[in-house]
C-alpha cells in the first residue's frame, strides 16, 4: 500500500470514517487470504442495547417470552455490579451478516472486532458445511420476522398466557427439537413462512388422518395390534409432537414448530463453538498482524491489540481459581495456529502424524479444515502431539463406582492418541446431551406417548425428570411415560405424567 | 465493503415488555417478597423500588441433562503433577465440569435466589395490587393559602425598576421604524435627486439650493422623532397568586395494646404507606408524627411506634389529646394541612368512648382536613365505631372504615380523592 499513509497513531477514539478505512484495509487483506463473507452490515450499539441483544439469545428479532426478561434483569444486574464485562461484539449468521460493535471499545478493540467478527465469524459462517447445510442466512431475518409476528398474532387470539405456556413447554424441550442425523429438506425459509397458511390446515389433514377412528380397511385383516408407531425411534421430540400430537390447534403447532426451528437454526453454533472461535481469533491475529506488517498500523495500536488479544486466549491452569473448562478460544486458535505449522514448518513428528497436511499449502489446508469439520470430527482430526505437550492436556476418568478420579492418560507417547480421542468426545454433542427417543404411540388404546432415555457411559438423567414430562404431557395432551433402555435391554420405567394413570 | 449503522440511537428498551412478562408471570412471588419488604421500610419512604427475591426453583427454565452417576471424562489443561494411572481423591465440589453444558446453571453454587431490583412504580403498583394509583389526583382545593408573587406578562405601567429593556427598545425601534419610512424615503429621493443635478455639469443652482433645504426640513423631521417615549415602555407585571400552602402534617396514631398484633400492624403500615403518598402528590413539605398509646398516649418514633411490644388497656382519649396538643403547640393550622389517621381494633375503655368523642368534635376535626380512622378487626364493632360513626355523619371531613385485610384499605381514599379524568 502506500507507505505515505502510515498512521504515525490511530487515536483511541473511533469515528466513522476511521471505521470505515480500517474495514476497507482489513477486507482487502482478508481477500488476499481467500476469505470469503456475507455481505457485512456493522451496527453501533450502545450497553444498554448489548444487554437486549443478550437477552435475547442472539437473534436479532425475538418473541416475546417472559424468560428473556429474565435474562435481561440477569444480565443487567451482573453488569451493573459489575460481575461480568459485556462481549464487546455479537454477530449474527444472516446475510447480510449483522455484526454490534459496542460505542464503549476503543478504536483498536473496533479494528479488533472487525476482524474477527466480520471476517472470521462471517466467512466461517459461509463456508462451514454445517451452517451451509443446515441454516438459511439469506432468510433468518425475514423468518424471525415471521415469527415475532405470528407469535403476537396468537397472543392476541387465544392469550398471552395460553401461548405462553406452549412456549414454556417448548423451550424446555428445545434441545430435543432438533435433526442431529437427518439431512435437512431443501426448503428454505423463506419458502416456509410462504407456505404456513396452507400448512395450517394440511398439517390438521394429516394428523386427523393419523387418528382416524374409522378404520380405512377392515380390522378383520389386519388384527395384529402390534403395528409399532412410529416405526422407528424418531429423535426430534419437537417434530413428532407438532406432526402427530392429537389435540393441539393449527396455531400450536406452528409455535412448536418456530421454537424448533430456532433451535435448528442455532444448532450448528453449539456443534462448532472451538473452531468458530478459534477460526476467528486465527484471523483476527493473521489480518491486524499482516496490516501491521504493511506499516499500516501503529506500535501502540499493536500493543494494545495484543494485550486484548492475550486476554481472549488467555487458559487458565485446571488448578487456577479462574478455570472454568477449556478455553475455546484458546483451543480453537492454537489448533488453527497449530495447522498453519504443521503446513509450513513440519518435525518428523508432524509428518509421521500428518501426512496429508505436512508440508502442503496452509491456506488451503486452513480452507479445507474450516469448511468441512464441526469440533469433534476437527479435534480427531487435527489435534497434534505437539499441541497436546504445550497445553499439557490430561485426561481423567470419573467413575462413580470409585472414589477416586483416574488419571487416564497425560501428554506423552502413549497418551496422544487417548487424549485425543476423549477431547473429541468432549466436543461431542450426543455424549453430552441426554439421548431421548420417542419409541412408540399406544394408538389403538389410551394414545399414551412412550419415550426411551438410552444413557451413555451408564450416566443418568437430570433429577427433573418429573417436571419435563409434564411440559411433554401439556403438548401431547395425553400420558407420557418416560423410559431407560440400558445396554443389556433392560426397560425400566422412570417417569410418567400424569402420575396416577387410573 | 461493509455497511455502518448508528444504532444508538434507536430505543434501547427493546427488553421491556420480556421484562414486564416476566414480573407477571412471578406476581405471586414478587408480591410475598413486597410483603416482607414492608416490614423493612419506613412510611416515608415511597421514593425508591424494592429489591426482590424470589427463590431460583421458582422461575428455572428445566431441560432433560444429564445426572451425576456414570462414568464421565474430561480433559483438562495445564498438568503440572500427574503421570498416566495415578489416582486422585474426587474434589468435594464436582466443580471440575465447570465447562460443561449448563448444567451448572440450574444447580450453581449458593445462588438459590435470583434478586433482582423493581422501579416505584412497580413497588407501589405491587404493594396496592393495582389500585389504579398513578391516575389518582387530590380532588379538594379549599386546602389552605399561601400566596406568592409569579411573572404575570407585561404592563404599558409599572414601576422604574421593572421596565424591560429589550421590549421597551423593541416598541421604540417599532415606533421609530413607522414614523420615520416614509419621510426616509423622500429623503432619499432628494438626495438622490441632487447627486444627479450636481454631476450635470450645467449649474440648476436653483433646483439644487430647493432639494438642499428640503433634504434639510427631512432630516430635521426625522430627527425630531424622539428615540425613546413614554409609551415604548414596558414592565414586567407581577401577580399575586394564592396557592395551596405545601406544608402538612400527618398524624399517625395507633393502638398498640396487647391485643394489637403484628399482622394488624402491618395493615395499618400500609394505610398510613398510602396516606403518606397521596400526601406527598399534593405537599412539599410532609412531616409524620408518630402517636402510640394504651392507657397512655406517647410520641414516638417509627421503629418503635410498629414494633415495640405493649400490654395493657386501651384509653383512646389520651391520643386524641396528645394529637391536640401538639398540633396547637408546633403545627399551627395557619401553616399547616393538618391530617390524621388512626389505626386501631376497636377496643376502647368504655367510659372513654364519650370523651374521644368531644376531644375530637372540639379540638381535633376544627383544625384537620382530613380524619380518618381505620377499624383492623374480624370482630364485631365496640363503643368506639359506634360514636366515631355518628361523628361522620355530620363531619365529612372524617372518614371511618372498617379493614379486614389489606383490599380494603384503597376504598377509603376514595373519598378523599378520585380518578383523573384520562
Amino acid at each position: 500500500m502506500k507507505p505515505n499513509t502510515k498512521t504515525a497513531d490511530i487515536e483511541s477514539e473511533w469515528t466513522f470514517e476511521k471505521l470505515e478505512k480500517y474495514d476497507a484495509l482489513i477486507s482487502d487483506v482478508a481477500t488476499r487470504f481467500g476469505l470469503t463473507t456475507y455481505p457485512n452490515q456493522i451496527e453501533i450499539i450502545s450497553s444498554e442495547q448489548m444487554m437486549d441483544a443478550y437477552s435475547s439469545v442472539g437473534m436479532p428479532i425475538g418473541y416475546n417470552h417472559w424468560s428473556f426478561g429474565k435474562k435481561f434483569i440477569q444480565t443487567k444486574q451482573n453488569y451493573s455490579r459489575g460481575r461480568m464485562g459485556l462481549a464487546y461484539e455479537i454477530v449474527i449468521n444472516s446475510s447480510p451478516c449483522i455484526s454490534y460493535l459496542m460505542e464503549e471499545n476503543s478504536m483498536t478493540m473496533q479494528t479488533l472486532v472487525i476482524a474477527h467478527a466480520c471476517y472470521g465469524h462471517n466467512s466461517f459462517f459461509k463456508n462451514n458445511y454445517l451452517f451451509t447445510t443446515w441454516t438459511d442466512a439469506e432468510a433468518i431475518i425475514d423468518y424471525l420476522v415471521f415469527a415475532k409476528k405470528f407469535i403476537s398474532d396468537c397472543e392476541e387470539k387465544h392469550g398471552v398466557n395460553n401461548v405462553e405456556n406452549i412456549i414454556d413447554s417448548c423451550h424446555a424441550l428445545m434441545n430435543l427439537g432438533v435433526d442431529r442425523y437427518k439431512r435437512p429438506s431443501k426448503v428454505s425459509m423463506r419458502e416456509e413462512k410462504a407456505r404456513q397458511a396452507q400448512r395450517e390446515e394440511y398439517l390438521q389433514s394429516q394428523v386427523n388422518d393419523l387418528w382416524r377412528t374409522v378404520p380405512l380397511t377392515s380390522n378383520e385383516n389386519n388384527n395384529d395390534d402390534t403395528i409399532k408407531f412410529p416405526s422407528q425411534p424418531q429423535e426430534n421430540l419437537l417434530y413428532f409432537i407438532e406432526k402427530n400430537a392429537p389435540l393441539l390447534q393449527p396455531w400450536q403447532r406452528e409455535v412448536i414448530r418456530i421454537v424448533r426451528k430456532v433451535a435448528q437454526y442455532f444448532y450448528p453454533q453449539k456443534q462448532t463453538q472451538v473452531m468458530n472461535e478459534g477460526w476467528a481469533t486465527f484471523w483476527h491475529y493473521t489480518l491486524i498482524n499482516t496490516l501491521y506488517d504493511d506499516g499500516e498500523l501503529s506500535d501502540s495500536f499493536m500493543l494494545e491489540f495484543l494485550h486484548h488479544h492475550t486476554n481472549v486466549v488467555y487458559q487458565p491452569p485446571y488448578n487456577s481459581p479462574h478455570y472454568s473448562g477449556i478455553n475455546p478460544y484458546t483451543l480453537g486458535f492454537a489448533m488453527f495456529q497449530d495447522i498453519r505449522r504443521i503446513c509450513e514448518y513440519p518435525t518428523e513428528e508432524d509428518k509421521h502424524w500428518f501426512k496429508d497436511i505436512a508440508g502442503s499449502n496452509w491456506l488451503d489446508t486452513l480452507h479445507f479444515a474450516c469448511k468441512n469439520f464441526k469440533d469433534e470430527s476437527f479435534i480427531s482430526q487435527y489435534l497434534s502431539p505437539h499441541l497436546i505437550r504445550k497445553l499439557k492436556l490430561f485426561n481423567i476418568i470419573d467413575n462413580d463406582k470409585h472414589n477416586y478420579l483416574e488419571i487416564n492418560a497425560i501428554h506423552n507417547e502413549q497418551g496422544y492418541q487417548r487424549i485425543r480421542e476423549a477431547l473429541s468426545a468432549q466436543y461431542n454433542l450426543s455424549n453430552l446431551e441426554p439421548n431421548i427417543q420417542v419409541y412408540k404411540v399406544d394408538m389403538t388404546g389410551d394414545r399414551s406417548l412412550t419415550l426411551r432415555y438410552y444413557p451413555h457411559n451408564e450416566i443418568s438423567l437430570s433429577e427433573n425428570i418429573d417436571e419435563m414430562t409434564r411440559h411433554i404431557h401439556r403438548l401431547w395432551g395425553f400420558d407420557v411415560v418416560l423410559e431407560q433402555e440400558n445396554g443389556d435391554e433392560v426397560v425400566t420405567e422412570l417417569t410418567r405424567c400424569p402420575k396416577s394413570s387410573e | 465493503m461493509a455497511h455502518f449503522i448508528d444504532r444508538r440511537l434507536n430505543g434501547k428498551n427493546k427488553s421491556s415488555v420480556n421484562r414486564q412478562r416476566f414480573l407477571n408471570r412471578h406476581r405471586d412471588q414478587i408480591k410475598h417478597s413486597i410483603d416482607d419488604a414492608i416490614t423493612q421500610r419506613s412510611v416515608t419512604d415511597v421514593s425508591s423500588g424494592e429489591r426482590i427475591t424470589i427463590p431460583k426453583r421458582d422461575l428455572s427454565e428445566p431441560f432433560f441433562h444429564q445426572g451425576q452417576s456414570g462414568i464421565k471424562q474430561r480433559v483438562h489443561p495445564g498438568n503440572d503433577q500427574f503421570q498416566t494411572g495415578d489416582k486422585i481423591e474426587r474434589p468435594k465440589q464436582s466443580s471440575g465440569d465447570g465447562g460443561g453444558e449448563g448444567q451448572a446453571s440450574d444447580e450453581g453454587l449458593g445462588a438459590d435466589e435470583f434478586k433482582f431490583e423493581i422501579s416505584r412504580e412497580e413497588y407501589l403498583d405491587l404493594l396496592f395490587d393495582d389500585l389504579e394509583l398513578p391516575n389518582l389526583e387530590a380532588k379538594e382545593s379549599a386546602d389552605l393559602m399561601d400566596y406568592k408573587v409569579t411573572r404575570a406578562g407585561f404592563s404599558n405601567v409599572g414601576q422604574a425598576n421593572n421596565i424591560n429593556i429589550i421590549r421597551s427598545l423593541k416598541k421604540s425601534i417599532a415606533r421609530r421604524i413607522a414614523l420615520t419610512g416614509a419621510t426616509k424615503r423622500r429623503l432619499k429621493d432628494l438626495q438622490e435627486q441632487l447627486t444627479q443635478l450636481q454631476s450635470q455639469p450645467i449649474g440648476h443652482d436653483a433646483q439644487i439650493k430647493q432639494l438642499k433645504s428640503d433634504i434639510e426640513i427631512c432630516s430635521k423631521k426625522i430627527n425630531r422623532v424622539p428615540f425613546i417615549d413614554d409609551f415604548d415602555l414596558q414592565f414586567n407585571n407581577y401577580a399575586k397568586v394564592s396557592i395551596p400552602t405545601s406544608k402538612a402534617v400527618m398524624f399517625c396514631i395507633m393502638d398498640v395494646s396487647g391485643s394489637m398484633d403484628q399482622a394488624t400492624k402491618d395493615i395499618a403500615k400500609r394505610f398510613y404507606i398510602l396516606l403518606y403518598l397521596f400526601l406527598s402528590r399534593t405537599y412539599k413539605t410532609i412531616e409524620v408524627v408518630y402517636i402510640r398509646h394504651h392507657t397512655q398516649a406517647k410520641e414516638v418514633d417509627e421503629h418503635e411506634f410498629f414494633y415495640s411490644q405493649e400490654t395493657g388497656g386501651t384509653v383512646v382519649s389520651t391520643a386524641l389529646a396528645l394529637m391536640h396538643e401538639i398540633q396547637q403547640e408546633r403545627y399551627p393550622t395557619s401553616q399547616w394541612n393538618v391530617y390524621a389517621a388512626q389505626a386501631s381494633d376497636g377496643d376502647n375503655w368504655n367510659n372513654d368512648t364519650p370523651l374521644c368523642g368531644t376531644i375530637l368534635l372540639r379540638d381535633l376535626l376544627p383544625n384537620t382536613r382530613y380524619f380518618s380512622y381505620i377499624e383492623i378487626t374480624q370482630r364485631p364493632h365496640q363503643s368506639l365505631w359506634q360514636s366515631y360513626e355518628n361523628i361522620s355523619r355530620t363531619h365529612p371531613q372524617f372518614v371511618l372504615k372498617h379493614i379486614k385485610d389489606t383490599s380494603d384499605i384503597y376504598p377509603v381514599f376514595r373519598q378523599l380523592f378520585t380518578k383523573s379524568k384520562s
